[in-house]
């Protein structure tokens, strides 16, 4: 009962949080709002039960990311309002489709979930870990899901080699 | 309920308000360490050899008028101080100051919580503090302020690399994140880890004293050059609050080196028992002392050192730390597996 209140409270502070990050005009307010919806996001993991995603969350988004976010806000100029595009209906239609595919892809997770309910990833995996989710975690990353968060880390490497390459002409 | 809620909170009230108290009393202890370092006598007026420095300042700062400067982002200049001394105060929450003692009948354990993410919860909490600052010299629409404000956050963000790898090898060691687990291992392993991993001792050191802009890494408040820093445009108690946060994150810095790698709460030497005696000082009394010797270095080091260029403490960052710091990882986790 009170964990649903908790959750109840939480989703709508992230959503409200969602709408202030889109409907400021302020950017660096923008940039404000989207720390505290994941801040409220982390909260959500800890509610599960998750408090290694719920840190990684505040670690890697929260102090990381939409730190270097602030970083680009504060140094570009964003007081010039951007140019409108000939056709001011071409926006609108664009996030109409959008909006559909998210919202079909969101009752095909519900009908999917509520038909099949998840087994716990760590039983189906055949093991049992002691501990915490931790080691939990660190255990499927290395044998279920190894190709997965391989293939992830060359990604970011292949990223990062571009940006230096993108940022440095002369090597 | 009493064990749920009356003691944790007790335990919360406690400890906030010993923090702020040390907090201020550091303040006077810098200035009358620098002070004796440059033979002179520091604050002497107020109290017996000026004891009651940090009450007047605090009644001063108080009383003083709280400026907003006209062309400020007034919600985010309020916001900034807050930001920044929030996390400040509750990267406490998982700090060991000892084990379980018998108090009153019943044991309470000297600290808040043990969660077994404990010390990313510490680096995490700690990343967010980056906020307030550039938030503080961004809101503030004046120069100097920004400038300042951007250096400490490229400077912030370059040594939390390095201080994180060095924790990676630590938590290798200890094979916990847990912060009560860190020092249990310490105690099974006898000794403490400083001696069995002085590279990253020394890195997080180092990085420690960049994450908390203290000289030689001061920059962000270099005074010559940015008529003070991110909080040129603070007055009163804002200002302050600023400089709390400084004070008690250097605090927060010298109770997770002490816990990580002078044993937390565990007496010098463990293992040996001809030392037994020393077990008569109550374990809390250890750790405090531990961290004293910490925040004295920190002052020492202030005293004595002079600030670093801005691309050499970039230099030392990126092209010296960090790649030790990721050696010393990879080294540690070899190893771990052939030992």
């Amino acid at each position: 009962m009170g964990e649903a209140v908790i959750f109840y409270v939480l989703s709508a502070l992230i959503l409200g949080f969602a709408v202030l990050v889109i409907s400021t005009r302020n950017t660096v307010h923008s940039v404000l709002f989207l720390v505290m919806n994941f801040l409220l996001v982390a909260m959500l993991y800890v509610l599960v039960g998750a408090e290694f995603l719920a840190v990684i969350q505040v670690l890697v988004y929260a102090g990381g990311i939409v730190v270097l976010y602030l970083f680009v806000v504060m140094l570009v100029n964003l007081k010039r309002p951007p140019e409108v595009h000939q056709d001011p209906r071409r926006q609108a239609r664009l996030g109409l489709a959008v909006a559909g595919a998210v919202l079909a892809e969101l009752v095909a997770i519900i009908v999917y979930s509520s038909a099949s309910p998840a087994a716990p990833a760590v039983a189906a995996a055949g093991q049992t870990v002691e501990g915490g989710n931790v080691e939990q975690i660190g255990w499927l990353l290395y044998t279920d899901y190894l190709i997965p968060f391989e293939v992830a880390s060359i990604l970011l490497l292949v990223a990062m080699v571009g940006a230096i390459v993108l940022a440095k002409r002369e090597l | 309920m009493v064990d749920t809620l009356v003691v944790p909170l007790l335990k919360i009230i406690i400890l906030l308000n010993a923090v702020l108290v040390a907090v201020t009393y550091m303040v006077l202890l810098e200035r009358k360490v620098i002070a004796w370092v440059q033979s002179r006598l520091g604050p002497m007026r107020v109290g017996p050899y000026g004891a009651l420095q940090p009450i007047a300042d605090a009644i001063k700062l108080m009383t003083k008028e709280d400026i907003t400067p006209t062309r400020a982002d007034r919600w985010v200049f309020t916001a900034s101080p807050i930001i920044v001394m929030v996390p400040a105060l509750i990267v406490f929450a998982v700090i060991p100051f000892g084990p379980e003692v018998e108090l009153f009948g019943r044991s309470v354990p000297l600290y808040i919580t043990d969660v077994n993410v404990g010390l990313l919860y510490i680096v995490s909490i700690a990343s967010l503090g980056v906020y307030g600052i550039i938030l503080a010299g961004w809101a503030s629409n004046s120069k100097y302020p920004l400038l300042s404000s951007l250096r400490a956050s490229a400077q912030l963000i370059s040594y939390e690399v390095a201080v994180t790898m060095t924790l990676v090898s630590m938590v290798l060691m200890a094979g916990t994140l847990s912060m009560v687990g860190i020092v249990e291992s310490q105690r099974e392993a006898g000794l403490w880890f400083a001696f069995v991993q002085p590279v990253a001792f020394v890195i997080f050191f180092i990085g420690g004293l960049a994450e908390t802009n203290r000289a030689p890494f001061d920059l962000p408040e270099a005074e010559q050059e940015l008529t003070g820093g991110f909080h040129t445009e603070y007055s009163g108690m804002r200002f302050a609050l600023f400089f709390l946060a400084e004070y008690a994150n250097m605090i927060v810095i010298s109770c997770v080196a002490v816990t990580l790698f002078m044993g937390g709460w565990l007496r010098p030497f463990p293992s040996v028992e001809a030392l037994g005696f020393l077990d008569l000082v109550p374990s809390w009394i250890w750790f405090l002392f531990k961290t004293f010797v910490f925040l004295y270095v920190f002052l020492w080091i202030r005293a004595t050192l002079p600030r670093y260029r801005y691309d050499q403490l970039m230099h030392i960052g990126w092209k010296v730390l960090i790649p030790i710091a990721i050696g010393n990882v990879v080294v540690t986790g070899i190893a771990k597996v052939l030992l």
